[in-house]
């Protein structure tokens, strides 16, 4: 009888027979999305160049994805957006006038060997952007950690002209003498990022409001980046640092003598606007893949990545803590996931109700 | 406005389709198809043969003990043949088929007006049992066995669930609607049964115009108050209504007995108000017909045993139909084709012309899952051991204390069937526990 009811065959399938909108495509595009506010000050502060570092970063990215998928037989998702991300993200960290064929080893790295070796999106231990930028790192520490600074264009699509400034970036000078931070920039140039760093890393402004549009869209959870800014800056100014003459100096105790409470906050404001803290606090620590499952394990995840932060910046080789204090704690994710199971409805503490 | 605490998600209402149209009373088929298990429990034994000539309101197949119910002829006519079927969820039972005689002839004596006040508990609850009734919201577990608490456990409130939180559906808004004052006469008598002096109606915000009239109607009683509730699936969940209501939480394996509660269905009122107080036997309920490929959406009132397909020609269906689904979208069964009885526990018919079929994704550990899972689950966590098959781990993971809601379901972005995952799950646990027990 019902096949005289309908044309076709009917589908069945299991329940639910409804579903969310959001996908996976839905959600990585969204952060591509959520990115282009830094790009747009990138192009402004840095010019075109910075522009096709990204476009190299974020090509290599998606090529290498889909030639790796095919190799293992599997079906090519590059539409997925997140080998984009990934390129995208990777290029954020890397100078504005970095040699072109950087952002491409960094990218093969990042989705070779950072992700599809562990056998795709969903399997990677660690955020892949940051393990390709770690790998360069490593390998080309002479043009990621640059000594010299191309100096801002101040307009639209302009050249930059490397050699002609040198001038140290915000987190060389709150490591060296943070007293001197304003002297240097003022803390409207850091939010707005009118400052040296790397291509997509330097305001603060445009970071914070594509946070916010990916918290608003529920595909960030504001536990994490909270949690990992306000541990960067409590941790930078309550621990011991240096007083730029060779000596340490407890900032909250010498700054609040002399009566600046203020003072203090816009030190460790200006730490927050710095290095790579923004971008890494909304866009990296919160990759979904590589960071805890449970609200409670993501505020835990941002507190360890702060602190972490904290003491890279401070007494680490490094100028910038970023990068590493989350892949470290990606490498932890397993063990916050296991601490931090929620209580089963109606179980009563850990004790067994049937014993 | 009261709610669940933990999970939950806002999947499209779509009540709009169905909601105004009244409760109808469609015409006696010509075949009525009656599986003899239509509940939870044992099955009904059938103790009628082909070519018998049987009355409206007859026992066709008798309780085959304490959790089960008989089932009852819903119409006059013949015994045409006595089938083994599978039903939805794949069990094979005996399917009694009966061609009406259209004479609607009931059985002498059957239809007995009584004074409810005048019965005890135990008088009741015979009488439910004897009328086949069972819960109505969709699980059909026989209600004289839920009214029947343990000695040890104390009752001390009875919810009746008017929720309705599966999208589509209306027929339980319909039946609060009405039939106010017999769902209303259904609950005193179930809290009589009960024993229990203090009763909840909860009814979520989106069905504002029930809840006064059920409101409106129990006002003289101060024992029974009317509640609403800020709309969340799964709120018509037993633990979560519990838990939305009176802030108890029902243990893993425990029942609601344990917390000092029983929770019914409206539309079970209803039937135990027309067994009790009018000697009906459970031979017909509200059925939502509804979804984007029925032409007209009704609330009707079905004798069990229509086939599906009367309900859709009647109302008109999309020839495109590309999906039918016994119940609602979130928890309801598809169906393979129309040629399916409605049971007892069927409360809604849903054919949908579009259907999206996703190419489920690997799991992204986005955390949805468990951020809307009403018992906070790890529902990620599940589905990876049950994929690695770690069948060790499944308890521990509480896989086996899982509702299957479909929330995790709804919201996973990589349209993940996990809750299909679950499902499966739990029956390999049981086949891995009896085989550990073998080995000791």
């Amino acid at each position: 009888m019902s096949e005289q009811l309908f044309d076709g065959k009917l589908v069945v399938g299991p329940a639910p027979h409804v579903a969310t909108k959001d996908s996976i495509q839905r959600i990585m595009w969204s952060v591509i999305i959520a990115l282009v506010p830094a790009l747009i000050v990138a192009a402004i502060y840095f010019g075109y160049y910075a522009l096709m570092v990204v476009a190299v970063s974020m090509i290599s990215a998606v090529l290498c994805e889909a030639a790796i998928q095919r190799f293992r037989g599997v079906p090519v998702t590059v539409s997925d957006g997140s080998a984009a991300l990934t390129g995208l993200l990777l290029a954020f960290t890397l100078p504005p006038n970095v040699p072109l064929y950087l952002p491409v080893i960094g990218s093969v790295f990042a989705i070779a060997i950072a992700k599809q070796a562990f056998g795709g999106l969903g399997f990677n231990i660690w955020n892949p952007a940051l393990a390709g930028r770690a790998f360069l790192l490593a390998a080309y520490s002479g043009q990621i950690v640059m000594t010299k600074w191309p100096i801002l264009s101040n307009y639209l699509f302009g050249n930059i002209t490397v050699d002609a400034v040198t001038k140290a970036t915000p987190c060389a000078i709150l490591k060296e003498a943070p007293l001197t931070i304003f002297s240097h920039y003022s803390l409207m140039d850091l939010f707005i990022g009118r400052i040296p760093g790397s291509i997509g890393e330097t305001s603060a402004l445009a970071l914070i409001a594509g946070g916010i549009f990916l918290i608003v869209k529920g595909y960030v959870n504001w536990r994490l980046p909270l949690s990992y800014i306000a541990t960067v800056m409590i941790f930078t100014v309550f621990l011991p640092v240096s007083d730029g003459a060779g000596g340490t100096i407890f900032l909250w105790k010498d700054v609040v003598l002399q009566g600046g409470w203020l003072d203090l906050v816009r030190i460790s404001t200006a730490e927050a606007f710095s290095g790579g803290l923004m971008l890494g606090a909304f866009f990296m620590a919160t990759d979904m893949v590589t960071s805890p499952l449970t609200g409670k394990g993501q505020t835990i995840f941002g507190v360890g990545c702060g602190i972490l932060v904290a003491l890279i910046r401070l007494y680490g080789g490094y100028p910038e803590g970023v990068c590493y204090s989350i892949l470290i704690m990606n490498t932890a994710v397993w063990v916050i996931d296991r601490l931090t199971v929620p209580r089963f409805f109606g179980v009563k503490g850990h004790v067994s109700k049937d014993a | 406005m009261k709610t669940f605490s933990h999970g939950g998600v806002y999947p499209p209402e779509m009540k709009h389709l169905s909601k105004d149209v009244a409760l109808e009373k469609i015409a006696m088929p010509k075949t009525l198809i009656l599986p003899v298990l239509q509940h939870i429990g044992s099955p009904a034994k059938s103790i009628v043969s082909v070519g018998d000539l049987v009355k409206k309101g007859q026992v066709l197949a008798e309780a085959s003990g304490y959790v089960s119910v008989p089932v009852h002829a819903p119409t006059s006519g013949e015994v045409s043949a006595i089938v083994q079927r599978a039903i939805v969820s794949g069990k094979v039972c005996d399917h009694i088929v009966i061609e009406a005689d259209g004479q609607e002839e009931w059985l002498d004596g059957i239809l007995e007006k009584r004074e409810w006040q005048s019965l005890d508990g135990e008088e009741i609850k015979e009488i439910i049992k004897n009328c086949g009734v069972v819960g109505l919201g969709g699980a059909a577990f026989p209600t004289h066995v839920k009214l029947s608490p343990p000695e040890d456990k104390p009752i001390d409130v009875l919810i009746l669930n008017g929720v309705e939180c599966e999208p589509y559906m209306t027929c339980d808004y319909r039946v609060m609607i009405d039939r106010t004052k017999a769902v209303a006469i259904g609950l005193r008598i179930m809290m009589k049964a009960l024993g229990v002096e203090k009763a909840i109606i909860g009814v979520e915000a989106n069905k504002p115009d029930a809840f006064e009239k059920m409101r409106d109607a129990v006002w003289s009683d101060s024992g029974i108050t009317a509640e609403m509730l800020k709309v969340k699936y799964p709120q018509g969940a037993e633990k979560q209504l519990i838990e939305a209501l009176l802030g108890r939480e029902v243990s893993p394996g425990k029942l609601p007995f344990d917390v000092g509660v029983v929770v019914q269905n409206v539309g079970t009122a209803l039937a135990v108000y027309e067994a009790v107080c009018e000697g009906k036997p459970l031979i017909e309920r509200a059925v939502t017909v509804t979804g984007e490929g029925v032409e007209k959406p009704a609330n009707l009132v079905v004798p069990i045993g229509t086939s599906v397909a009367d309900l859709l020609l009647r109302q008109g269906v999309d020839r495109k139909t590309k999906k039918l689904v016994m119940g609602g979208p979130m928890m309801g069964i598809a169906l393979p084709s129309a040629d399916i009885p409605v049971v007892k526990g069927t409360s809604g018919i849903l054919a949908f012309n579009k259907t999206v079929l996703h190419r489920p994704g690997p799991c992204i550990r986005c955390g949805k899952c468990i951020e809307v899972c009403p018992l906070h689950g790890m529902a990620a966590e599940m589905v990876a051991a049950i994929e690695a098959g770690q069948v060790e781990k499944y308890e521990h993971l509480h896989v086996l204390d899982c509702v299957e809601c479909g929330t995790c379901t709804f919201a996973c972005p990589s349209h993940r069937s996990l809750v299909h995952y679950i499902k499966r799950a739990k029956a390999e646990y049981m086949a891995w526990k009896s085989e550990q027990s073998k080995k000791k």
